[in-house]
Parts: structure tokens; sequence; C-alpha cells
């Protein structure tokens, strides 16, 4: 790749690309083994993965889910879910520049060739597609609803009472961090304020507008904490689902 | 670079590998300077000037940061010449200047910027709606400091075409020189689009002949303003949701329909309303024109594509293949 | 002979920073073909250094302000000895001038009623300089030229214009230049030319001014048999930083002195006290302590003598250099580091720290800055009609920086940017008027364009000479050292034999390379217009035998009521007979000068001006 770049440009790069390789590879055997993604009352806990939440389908294990509302569906439930995530953070405006960069190479770093002899950029299918990133927006929003509701759910301990524990912890974080993700997105950002013309005839969305800013500031901060975080949260439950940790705790 | 010879840096010496040569090619050739304490590329590069090359040639103003004019590629990276300073370079190695690869080179470190100019005599003009009767008499418009301060952020920018270089869209395609705006003229859109004044739509313009779409929000753009514009944050991604708004979004298309009268702002009223929506057009081929002539909303697309009168040649044959 | 390209227009304007710009403009809305020429590329223009703001009596801070007030400070700013008429024009207009731009796009700092915000400055009675930040120029510049850009001005664009031409009449018709980028030879036939080239500072060896401000309209003007007004009155600031190179020029503010920074020599002393002048003993602390209680506290002691006028702190300067006891790189200490916690440096000066500290590495929390007299700005110039911009030769305009008597002998911050505008303009609609009235093609004279070509690629054929940057350096020391800030007649004298000998240096110039886009030889083609502006300051310096605004003679510390009313013209009395200059231009021993009156104000008006604050 011709450069006159003498920094290791490519650092970040290889970085970015095994991080990523490595979370679709966990994603996929956590999405695929179908087991383990409940901790529930025999280990007096409500704790389910955000990957498999909500549990909607007839496969999933009695406790996990609000009633089966799926009968079509026989493979993972995870699969079902995970489109609508994967969607969202495909189409983000941050991970577009990730991948970009560090896998299709287009360009690889800042003033170093890129990998391609043609480019169109974002004017054909299937990349025309990003454009709808505003509606995995929309939908990352009731997941984030959803997996808030199963961080406060899990507060509850069957036939111990009310408690918190570790992994009462690791789900609300979880959950405050893909809100952050999800309000620091650049769709967000327009969608509330951004678009408006003259900002002093809609004060209210300028003031959203203006608090949504610095968090779009650390857009891609958030991507990272949130994305190793949520997979970091479906191992947690993984092993204690499996018996292979206790999640300590106490309770009232 | 293992062919780099690390030079006395302990005497006080700095090595330049300053690229020679003009349009039918070149080399880099290397100087030798005394170090002195506190200097930028610039001052060092005016030193081989006055000694050992005086027809070096390398374009420069202000020296200050301000105008913009001394763009090059150091050690690699685009930056201006003159806010960039020795120390902050790895001591002890040559220090490499290219000029900005995606443009033409005239001679040395002298690149044929002429590409942005014919980028910027297309940009459809500010076009700012009537003053109001209040306005009259208090004889300028009113605009509130947060109604401008989006636009001010984009009106910071001193043209160094650093972003321009920098966008593999045009640096690694040049073909793509004919339809596609590049960082700056998009942050010049995004300037107007949040004008509190202005009343064009340039919505369509920059999706179907600015190839706004061609923008793969990389970020070297914002990576490399010296003026810290955040181009990619600020500027293209607002206008790509803008222009998913009008073009992508079947649901704000639908809310259009229903809330039609539902203006948010009278500047956007007016813009949509095609007895009172003008569009004002740059004259045919940018010379000899007179201001502003007027048309209706839709002829700000075709202005972009059927530009080529006298004078006002396309992009692309202004900056020829290499 | 040499082979070059000709064109044809209306009117031609050199230069395109916000003068030029703002007449290109006018002249191609009244119509005419309209080319506008400058030497770098368009936008880059000195124009986008100015940072305060742009002076117009609005009243959108402050009810009471009118163009009288303005008026009134502006000639008092000039110590009186500014073109009444021009003075009052610019006050006049200056409002509707910001107003428009607003209307091709600017957008300036608010007003909490949505209106222009207006700040205050030095001189100016009321809050009155519409802004953007600290980057107004930039601003006036980019909306000028986006408009220019949109009505479809021919802009011909790093082109070096060496010579204005004229027809049999000696009516200006046109000039010749070499497009820098090729080094092809170019004339252009015009009907009028309008001259905006702004300032002459890269003639000293500190200057705030962009490689660019070479004089070059100035001495092209001269050449042309032209007048030149007020050539001493050339604005210095004290404390522009000296070193390190890479901030060389830039202004360190007052605020700075105001804030606690101290003046120190080699060794170490607060020389200052030294400068008292007896006029400002009772208002000045007489030692360090009583110096030090007042920054707390104003009326604990009498006020620093960092903190006199200008010129007292330039002039100690001055001294203390000259004494031997300067810094090493022939400027003085301004300490603030040691005298300030690095975070009530920060937090108080923010700009200037960030801004040394990107540029240079310098940390003014913690080293001293070395500081001397940077010049800044001319306010002397080509002599004009001030409705009109009319030169003093039929066909040739001028405007901004590069044409004389709108500021005196002083100018005010914010008056720049509102100079070019209002008589940018005005030169549009003189030269647009006098092309529309000039009947028939104008004609120039192959002779002058031969001459002309031949004696800028003569260094090329020299195989041995002087070095054009030797040359250079050696005019900004002379220019530096003997007609800097502080002025005594034998070192102008002085002054005036070195530039002579320059000039037969220059004549001996020799360039390698080619001729595209050759630095070198660029050089070598400013090195004239720089040589006779050099010779026209010191020549004007001489002659004023008194100290009055940005003119300050060490052997006439004050100002004369006699001096006072006239101008001091120069003028090439018989161009074309003059040789034995740089590259064919009139030789500068041809310059004369004589003191004219200066025109008289209307009884009103001065009434206004001597009315009390």
């Amino acid at each position: 790749m011709p450069t006159l770049r003498k920094d290791r440009w490519w650092v970040q790069q290889v970085v970015t690309a095994t991080v990523l390789t490595l979370f679709v590879g966990y994603a996929s055997w956590a999405a695929f083994v179908n087991k383990n993604y409940y901790a529930g009352s025999g280990l007096h806990r409500d704790l389910i993965s955000p990957f498999y939440s909500p549990c909607l389908t007839e496969s999933c294990v009695p406790g996990s889910h609000p009633g089966t509302i799926i009968t079509w569906w026989t493979i993972s439930p995870a699969l079902l879910i995970l489109i609508f995530p994967l969607g969202f953070r495909l189409t983000c405006y941050y991970y577009r520049k990730a991948y970009y960069r560090s896998f299709w190479m287009a360009p690889p770093a800042c003033a170093v060739s890129d990998a391609h002899s043609s480019y169109s950029g974002e004017t054909r299918f299937p990349l025309l597609l990003q454009n709808v990133h505003r509606y995995f927006f929309y939908a990352g929003l009731v997941f984030n609803v959803i997996l808030t509701i199963d961080a406060f759910v899990a507060f509850r301990q069957p036939g111990i009472g009310i408690g918190f524990s570790v992994g009462t912890a690791v789900l609300l974080i979880n959950a405050l961090l893909l809100w952050s993700y999800s309000l620091s997105c650049h769709s967000c950002r327009h969608l509330c304020g951004g678009g408006v013309k003259q900002f002093s005839q809609s004060p209210i969305r300028y003031r959203v507008w203006k608090l949504l800013t610095p968090l779009n500031g650390r857009h891609m901060l958030f991507a990272w904490m949130s994305l190793g975080f949520v997979a970091f949260t479906d191992l947690y439950i993984r092993l204690v689902a499996s018996g292979t940790i206790h999640d300590y705790g106490f309770h009232f | 670079m293992a062919e780099e010879i690390i030079r006395n840096t302990a005497k006080g010496e700095v090595t330049m590998r300053l690229w020679r040569g003009d349009e039918t090619g070149g080399e880099f050739a290397e100087y030798v300077m005394p170090a002195q304490e506190g200097e930028v590329v610039l001052d060092v590069i005016h030193r081989v000037q006055a000694t050992e090359a005086p027809d070096l040639a390398c374009r420069w103003n202000c020296k200050a940061g301000k105008c913009g004019s001394c763009s090059a590629e150091i050690n690699g990276r685009p930056a201006l010449m003159c806010m960039t300073r020795m120390d902050t370079l790895p001591p002890g190695e040559a220090v490499t200047v290219a000029p900005m690869r995606t443009f033409p080179i005239l001679r040395d470190l002298v690149t044929d910027v002429s590409y942005n100019y014919e980028v910027a005599k297309r940009i459809p003009p500010f076009h700012p709606r009537e003053k109001t009767d209040d306005e009259e008499e208090a004889g300028g418009y009113r605009m509130q400091q947060i109604d401008v301060e989006r636009s001010q952020e984009f009106r910071k920018c001193i043209e160094c075409y650093l972003c321009q270089d920098v966008c593999h869209v045009i640096r690694d395609h040049e073909e793509n020189k004919t339809a596609f705006a590049g960082p700056r003229f998009f942050a010049r859109s995004a300037e107007l689009e949040m004008h509190p004044l202005d009343v064009n739509d340039r919505r369509e313009l920059l999706q179907k002949e600015q190839g706004l779409g061609k923008c793969n929000i990389t970020k070297c753009c914002t990576e490399v303003c010296p003026e810290h514009i955040k181009i990619t944050d600020n500027a293209i991604i607002p206008l790509k949701e803008r222009v998913v708004d009008a073009s992508y979004d079947p649901v704000a298309w639908l809310g259009r329909k229903i809330l039609k009268r539902r203006k948010s702002t009278p500047a956007e009223a007016e813009a949509d309303a095609p007895s009172t929506g003008p569009a004002a057009v740059q004259p045919e081929g940018g010379v000899h024109g007179i201001p502003a002539p007027e048309h209706a909303d839709d002829a700000l697309v075709g202005a972009w594509a059927t530009d080529a009168g006298p004078g006002g040649d396309a992009p692309a044959e202004d900056a020829p293949a290499e | 002979m040499v082979e070059y390209e000709t064109h044809d227009f209306d009117v031609v304007i050199i230069g395109a920073g916000g003068a030029g710009l703002r007449a290109a403009i006018e002249a191609q809305s009244k119509g005419l073909r309209t080319a506008l020429v400058c030497k770098s590329l368009l936008g880059k223009a000195h124009t986008v250094m100015a940072e305060g703001g742009v002076a117009a009596a609005l009243g959108n801070v402050s009810d009471e302000d009118n163009w009288k007030v303005h008026f009134r400070d502006t000639m008092r700013g000039g110590k009186m000895l500014n073109n009444w008429r021009m003075a009052q024009l610019h006050a006049q207009e200056s409002p509707d001038r910001v107003r428009e731009l607003e209307d091709w796009g600017a957008l300036f700092d608010r007003t909490k009623d949505g209106l222009i915000l207006q700040r205050d400055f030095g001189g100016h009675r009321f809050a009155r300089l519409a802004h953007v930040g600290d980057r107004t120029g930039l601003e006036l510049i980019r909306t000028l030229q986006q408009r220019a850009v949109a009505a479809g001005i021919e802009v011909f664009m790093e082109l070096k214009v060496l010579r204005l031409l004229h027809d049999a009449e000696g009516t200006v018709s046109g000039l010749v230049g070499y497009w820098r980028p090729s080094g092809e030879f170019v004339t252009f036939t015009a009907k009028a030319v309008v001259m905006a080239t702004g300032g002459i500072g890269k003639s000293w060896m500190y200057t705030s001014n962009s490689w660019e401000s070479t004089g070059d309209g100035h001495a092209m003007s001269l050449w042309a048999g032209a007048d030149l007004i007020d050539m001493e009155c050339v604005q210095f600031h004290p404390t522009g930083m000296v070193w390190p190179l890479s901030v060389r020029g830039l202004l360190v503010t007052e605020g700075v002195r105001g804030d606690g920074g101290v003046l120190r020599n080699s060794e170490g002393n607060r020389f200052m006290f030294d400068y008292i002048p007896p006029m400002f003993k009772d208002e000045t602390a007489d030692s360090e302590d009583e110096a030090d209680r007042w920054y707390d506290d104003h009326s604990a002691g009498r006020r620093p003598p960092e903190l006199l006028p200008r010129d007292e702190v330039a002039r100690s300067i001055n001294s203390e250099v000259k004494a031997g006891r300067g810094s090493p790189h022939g400027g003085v200490f301004l300490d603030i580091a040691t005298r300030r916690t690095p975070e009530d440096i920060r937090r108080r000066l923010p700009s200037m720290y960030h801004q040394f500290k990107e540029l240079a590495g310098v940390d003014i929390t913690s080293e001293a800055m070395e500081v001397g007299p940077t010049c800044h700005y001319a306010m002397g110039g080509v002599r004009v009609d001030a409705d009109s911009a009319a030169t003093t030769v039929a066909g040739l305009f001028a405007a901004g920086e590069v044409a004389g008597g709108m500021h005196g002998s002083n100018r005010l911050g914010g008056n720049s940017l509102s100079d070019l505008l209002v008589f940018g303009r005005r030169a549009g609609i003189g030269a647009a008027e006098f092309a529309s009235g000039r009947s028939g093609s104008p004609t120039v004279d192959k002779g002058q364009i031969d001459a002309a070509i031949a004696a800028a690629i003569a260094p090329f054929e020299r195989e041995s000479g002087e070095n054009p940057y030797d040359i250079h350096q050696d005019l900004q020391e002379t220019m530096q050292s003997l007609v800097g800030i502080i002025r005594t007649g034998s070192e102008l004298e002085e002054a005036l034999g070195k530039i002579e000998v320059l000039e037969e240096r220059a004549n001996q110039v020799s360039v390698s390379g080619g001729l595209r886009y050759n630095p070198g030889w660029n050089l070598t083609t400013d090195l004239p217009s720089m040589l006779t502006v050099s010779r026209c300051t010191a020549m004007g310096a001489l002659n004023r035998k008194e100290s009055r605004g940005g003119h300050t003679r060490n052997d006439y510390p004050k100002p004369e009521a006699e001096m006072g009313t006239v101008n001091f013209v120069e003028r090439i009395p018989d161009p074309g007979a003059a040789a034995g200059g740089v590259g064919g231009t009139p030789s500068v021993r041809s310059i004369t000068v004589t003191p004219e009156p200066i025109p008289v104000m209307p009884d009103d008006l001065k009434a206004l001006v001597e009315e009390a604050s």
C-alpha cells in the first residue's frame, strides 16, 4: 500500500479488525449454542443474557420468557433478536468507519492508498442501505427498554426475595452502556434537533441537541464499551447459568 | 524507509528530504540544515531556499496558520508546514516533505489546486430570505447567536484543502473528481443548509450530483483539519441525515404529507413554498455573469451537472489523470 | 522576443484582499468586464489575518454611536493628518458596507436582540467593532470571495504584476506580469486599473505581514507617475515576537503587560523604570514594589512603566537593544512566567498561551518571550481622491492599505477592514465610471512590455551575482534598525545611503533554475518594489521633523503645529526619463519629496472633532 507515512498506522486497523472478529466469533457461537443463556429460579436468580432477550420462541427455557409468541421459529431465538442490534451497529456511522478502514481498506488509514481500484462509496446497493440507520436506531431503543426492564427484574431473586448480585450490576451497567451508545448515535442527534434549521424557533429540540452533542462526540468510546460489555454480560450469565461460577450477591 | 540516513542530530542538524520535480516526474532530494530551536517545517524550508536551493518551489503566505497556503505531506501525513513544529517529528530521522498527492503537481512542493476552485464555482451561492419589515427598520437581519454558531464552525475553514487531499474518494480514484464535491465543499453546503437565512434546499443536489453518498465517513478529513472543524460529525453526517429525510425515509415522507402546512421555521416554510422558492444559481460559465439569476427550486440540480460554459471547465478537465 | 499572452478587460483589479474583491464586485455589477489579478491563491490575502473586527457605527450596542463620533475618533487617532473627506465617507458608509456583508452570507456574532454584536476597541469611543470571534478578516474575505465567484468575476491567481502600462497620453491602459506557476508572461489591456495590493511590511525584519506585502502597488503607482503621501507613517507594535522563527512577527497583546508581564534586558533588569519621561512621572510608579501593588489594586500604587504609551515602550526597547543589552535575537525579554502562576496565565491569556505553545513549543508560563518592535501597517500610500479613489494618474485607482490619507498618521484598530469595504466599493465605482466614459480601445506600447519582460528575466542571464535572499535580508536589517519604530535624522540618512547601495547590488542579482514557480526569481521581481517603498518611507521620515502618530523621531520628540498641516508627497517627476533602478524601474534616486498642504476641513466637521469627549 503506497504511503509515505512512517508511523505505525496499521496498528489501529489490526487492533480494530482483531477485536471485531473476536466479537463476531463469540457472538455467533453464543447465538448458535442455544443454551446457558438464562440463570433462573434454580439458582435463585433471574438473569437473562442480552443476546437472548426478549426470548419469544417455543424453544426458550422456562422462566426466561414472558410467554411464547413466535411458534414458527425453531432454531436459536438469539438469531431472531441479534439481527436488530447487529443491523444497528453495522449501519452505525462509527462502525462504518471502523470496518471500511480495517476490513475493506478503503482507505486502510489516512493518506494510505485504497486497496481497491474502483470505488463508488455508499451510492449503490447494498451499501445504499446504510441510509436506514435510523430505523435500526428506533429498534435499538426498543431493545434498550427491554434490557433495562431485564436489569430491574433481576433484583428479584426467586425463592429468596429482593436482592443485589454481581449479575444485576452487570445487567445494569450493560443497559446503561447500551443507552449511551444509542443516545450518542448520529441519527439520534439529527432526529432530536440537528435537523432544525433555526434553533431559536425550537428551544426544546435545541436543548436536547445541546445535551446529545457531547455524548455524540464520545460515540466511538460508547460503541466499544457497549460492544465489549454486552459480550461480557453474555459470558458472565453463561458461566453462572452453567454453574461454572457463583453469582455472588445478597438479599433482603 | 530503511535507506534513510540518520544524521548527526547531536550536532544540531536536521535532514530534509524534499520532493523536487514537476508533472513529468521527480525525486526526493536531501538537504542538511542546522537545526534551530522552536522551528516549524516551513522555517527550515525557507532556510533551504535562502542557502542551497533558491528555486525550491513552495507555496506559503501568512506563516501563522491562518491562510491555508502551505499544505503538504510531512512524513506522509497531510499537514500545514507552518503548523508542524520540527520538535514534534521523530528526532534523528530525516523529515520527508512531499506535495499533496490528490492534485496535479506544478513544481516541487506546489500543486495545482484549481479543482477546488472549480468545485467552489459550482456550489449554488447563498440566497437569503427577504428581510421582514422589522428588519428593514432595524437595518439588518435578526439572527440569534445559537442560530449562527453551527455555520460559524464551518466558516472557520481556511481552505487549505488538506481535507480534499486526504479524502480517498478523489485521492485514490481520479475519476470521482467529476462527481464529488469533497469534504471542504460538503462543509460549505452544510454551512448554507444550516444558515438561518439561506432558503435553498441543497439536499437533492448533494445526493445526486455532489457525491455525498460516495463519502464513507472514514473521517480522515476531520483528522487533518488544522482548524479542528468536525467535518464528518458536524457537516457530512448531518447532511447525510438530511438527505435521508428527503429521499430515503418513508416515515418522514409520510409525515411531510400529513403535516404539510406545519413548518418549524418561516425559512423552511418559505423554502418549501413553490411560489417563493427562489434558488440562486451561479451564472453560466462563471464569467461575465450577472448576480444570481433566479430559478425554480429544481433548477439547482441541473446547474451542477450542466455548467461548463466558457472558462468554467468541468473539474475533470482541469484535473488530468496521472 | 519572449512570447506572452494577452487579455482585454474594462476594469482590472490588482490584489484580491478585501479592497480588491469589493472593488471587483462593484465594477462587475455595473456590467463591466472585470478581472481580478492576485499574487497568491484567491482567499489567501493578508486580510485573513485581521482579528479584532470591522469598525462601523451601527449603534447596535451603543445607541449613542453614530458616524460623527466614528469620524471624530478616526481623525483624532490619525492626529489630524487624515484626509477629512475619506474619514467622513468611511464613517458614514461603513455601517451599510457591514450590513451588506450580512446580506451576502457573513455570520457575525450576535447581540441578544439578534443584531450584529460590536466590541470595544482602543481609540473607539463606543463598542463599534462588528466581529466573528477573532477571525473577522477571514469572514470578510470569504464572504467577498464567495460573492465574487457567484458573480462570475474572472480571477487570475498567482499572477505577479510587474509594471503598469500607459497609452500615448499617459493614461493607464494595462499591465504586464507573469504567471508564477508557469513563469509565462501575460499582459492585460484595461480601460481602468484598480490598485489594491495591500501593505509594505516585508521590507522589515520583524513584521506581522505575509510575504506578499512587498509594496508592489505603492511602487508601481509611483513608477507610473502617481503621488504617494505619508509614507513615513508606518504602524509598529512595540512587542512582536522576534524569536523563535516560527512565531517571528506574531504580535504579543498589550494584555500580557496589563496582566503583570514585565520587560527585562539581558542583565535581567526591569529597564522601563529608567525611561519614564517627565510627562508621565506623576502617574507612573517609581519602584518595582509600587508597580507590583498596582496590578491587584489600582489605587494601591501608580501604573507600572511597562504600561506607558506604545511609543515610549518602543523607544525604551530600542534604546536597550542599541546599548547592547538586548536579547540574543535583537529584542528584549517579556517575562510573565516568573510573575504569575501557570494557571493564572492560562486562564487570563488563553489564546496567547495556545498560540505560542502550538506554533513554537514556547511555554509562556515557564519562559520569557523575546519581543521587539514589529512592523504592522502602512498608513501612507497612493494619494487618492476621496470620492472616486482616483489617483493622480488618469485611469489608475487605489483602495485599501495601498491608498494613503484615510488613517492619517495612525490607524485605529478595526478601521482597516471598514476602509477596505468603503473604498474598495468606491474604487470599483470610480474605475467603472472612468472605464465607461473612456472611448475606444486602450492601447499600450509594446516597447514598454518588452522592456519589462527583458528586465525581469535578466537575472537568469548573469552567470554569477548577488543572491536575492541576501539582498532581501540586508534590506530588512537596514529598515529594522534604521527606519524602525523610533527614528533619528542621522540614521535615516544612513539608511538612504544603504538603500542606494542595495539598489546597485540588486542590479547584479542572479538566479538559477527555470521560470516555473521559482521563488528565488520571484523575489528578484519583488525587490524593486521593496527598495522603492523603503526609500519612500525613509525619505518621508527624514522630512517629517516631528513625532506624530505612528511616526516617532528621537530628535524631534513632539508634534509640531506646522507639520500637522502638510502631507509629504513623494513622486517621480518624469518617470519616462528616470532609469537605473532595479529591473528597469526608475531608480530610487529619482524620487522627490515635497510638503503639500492637507485639504482643509469644513467648519462643521472641525466642530465635531474639537468637541470635548
